[in-house]
């Protein structure tokens, strides 16, 4: 069965984020980028699946400027075997999104769509969830476990309290939990040969959709620092100061 | 303006959470109705209704909402909410997976985890993993808003008297089933509402070891959680993960042992009253947000901070 798996470039995780002092959002500028470490772990199940003969065909596609094939060619590295690249410079909020991405399901006709359950910079977590509803699927979201049975997937969640176990009917929709499995780095070799692999590179309007922002941010701040206290000799003291000063316990 | 809430709950009681939602409902003004869908939840109606603000609660009680599968309770919410200005509901793991589906199906944008009301469509929210801070206006007609319980203090549980509803709206979508849940079993309050709360890092070396901090929790009557590293070191499982990516807490009391203080532990938890760290680094960045800090072995604080919390409680 075909998987589809979408991937986002968005400021690498170890990059200390910096508000711009005008307040309208956060720099950017001459910051390394790298693929939402949520999109590493779709691939990485999109990959086993395929080891395990389950998958038969992974399709990555990313939404974004030039730059984004980067991300692309790193889910090929990683065992995807065809991209798509749906170029745009405007910013894609959730909603335009997973329309963008439903037209591609269409074309498509995947099995299994993986995305991360939420990107790091704009830490919305919807984009899974819109696609599932737009195109009429089931989803598993905050997927610890993901097995296919059949014509249907079970997809283990990882929500308040435990796990909850659900069964989708196929194709369905998974979002991706951190424990649902470690994502492997890309062999040399393996990067070299994801240069040949097929890209394909298409605009929204390709697709039929308008991109139109419907949230608009106003400003952008730095969160309120928090000051530091005091150090305390021992155990003692720290008890102490609980009880009397703070008188929190 | 008219408010639709919708409940959390776990078909045998209200979550406080629901309590926060109104209060967030409060800030926006109008009148709020809360939507309580689940099964054989009748009881959850009644404690909706005596919640402070709330004018009307509607219920939506069938099997095909007992276990709150997103793809049911999403028509449910649309066809309900679309009458409404705006439908809100906490972003808990229930909420986060409904509500963008809600959102599509009326083909609006959502807003999500939002920790202020600036005014009726202007809302204030974490990005980033809270390293930022953004004020975003929605533009479409009806907002669909996911709520950060501890971004509001909650409503009164009583003193309300809101009328009860009964829908017969039944939605089945056909596309998922409820096959098993697992729920981790404790005596120790819920992570996100507890008072108190003690986490485990990276230094605390292995899950046996939590144990330590178990029996200082049953002391204080607090929950335990843990960093994204323990989770990720399979210390712990990863319900019990404080942090951007985990659960936001803000308790009266946080008790951070063995946690280094990685910005991505910081979002969910910096919001705290009053916040202890004990860290054999002295440098560890948890110091720099901690009221006090206790530059100590864990192997030795903690089992001394047991035995010091004897004496004093």
């Amino acid at each position: 069965m075909k998987v589809l798996v979408a991937v986002k470039r968005v400021i690498d995780y170890n990059v200390k984020v910096r508000v711009k002092p005008d307040n309208t959002g956060v720099d950017l500028a001459n910051v390394k980028m790298a693929m939402n470490p949520f999109c590493e772990i779709a691939v990485e199940e999109a990959v086993r699946l395929k080891e395990k003969g389950v998958a038969s065909e992974i399709v990555v596609v990313s939404i974004g400027p030039k730059a984004s094939q980067e991300q692309i060619r790193t889910a090929l590295a990683l065992g995807a075997d065809r991209g798509i690249h749906i170029e745009t410079d405007e910013e894609v909020q959730s909603l335009e999104a997973a329309k963008l991405l439903k037209a591609v399901v269409e074309k498509e006709e995947p099995k299994l769509v993986i995305l991360g359950k939420q990107s790091i910079d704009s830490d919305n977590n919807q984009t899974g969830q819109m696609l599932a509803a737009l195109t009429g699927m089931g989803q598993g979201t905050f997927a610890s476990e993901v097995a296919v049975d059949g014509d249907k997937v079970n997809v283990t969640r990882e929500v308040d309290g435990g796990l909850m176990t659900v069964a989708l009917n196929l194709p369905a929709v998974v979002t991706t939990d951190l424990r649902l499995n470690e994502p492997r780095y890309a062999s040399l070799p393996n990067i070299m040969k994801a240069k040949k692999k097929p890209l394909e590179s298409v605009s929204p309007a390709d697709l039929g959709v308008e991109v139109a922002a419907r949230l608009s941010t106003l400003k952008v701040e730095a969160p309120a620092a928090r000051q530091a206290g005091i150090k305390v000799a021992d155990v003692a003291e720290l008890v102490d100061k609980l009880k009397n000063e703070a008188k929190v316990i | 303006m008219s408010i639709l809430v919708i409940a959390e709950h776990d078909n045998s009681s209200l979550k406080q959470a629901t309590l926060n939602v109104v209060a967030a409902a409060k800030a926006i003004g109008g009148d709020i109705d809360v939507l309580v869908a689940g099964e054989n939840v009748g009881a959850i109606a009644e404690a909706a209704a005596k919640a402070e603000g709330v004018n009307k609660v509607l219920v939506a009680d069938n099997a095909v909402y007992g276990h709150f599968l997103a793809e049911n309770l999403s028509e449910l919410v649309a066809e309900v909410g679309k009458g409404y200005s705006h439908i809100l509901t906490s972003a808990g793991t229930t909420g986060k997976d409904f509500m963008p589906r809600v959102a599509a199906l009326l083909d609006v944008a959502q807003v999500s985890d939002i920790i202020r009301v600036e005014s009726e469509d202007t809302f204030v929210r974490p990005i980033y993993a809270g390293n930022a801070i953004a004020t975003v206006k929605a533009s479409d007609s009806i907002k669909v808003v996911t709520v950060r319980p501890t971004g509001f203090d909650p409503v009164a549980a009583e003193g309300g008297s809101a009328s009860v509803e009964q829908l017969d709206v039944v939605k089945d979508a056909g596309l998922s089933a409820f096959v098993s849940e697992e729920k981790a079993e404790s005596d120790r309050p819920d992570l996100a509402s507890a008072g108190i709360v003690i986490s485990g890092g990276r230094g605390m070396q292995n899950g046996d070891n939590f144990k330590m901090l178990e029996q200082v929790a049953d002391q204080l009557g607090a929950a335990v959680g843990a960093s994204r590293a323990a989770v990720d070191a399979g210390f712990v499982p990863n319900d019990m993960q404080v942090g951007q990516t985990g659960k936001i807490v803000a308790p009266q009391l946080y008790i951070a042992v063995g946690i280094s203080g990685a910005i991505q532990h910081l979002a969910g938890m910096s919001d705290s009253k009053v916040i202890v760290a004990i860290n054999k680094d002295e440098e560890a960045p948890i110091f720099q947000v901690a009221d006090y800090g206790l530059v100590a072995d864990l192997f030795e604080a903690v089992p001394q901070l047991e035995e010091e919390l004897k004496k004093a409680l």
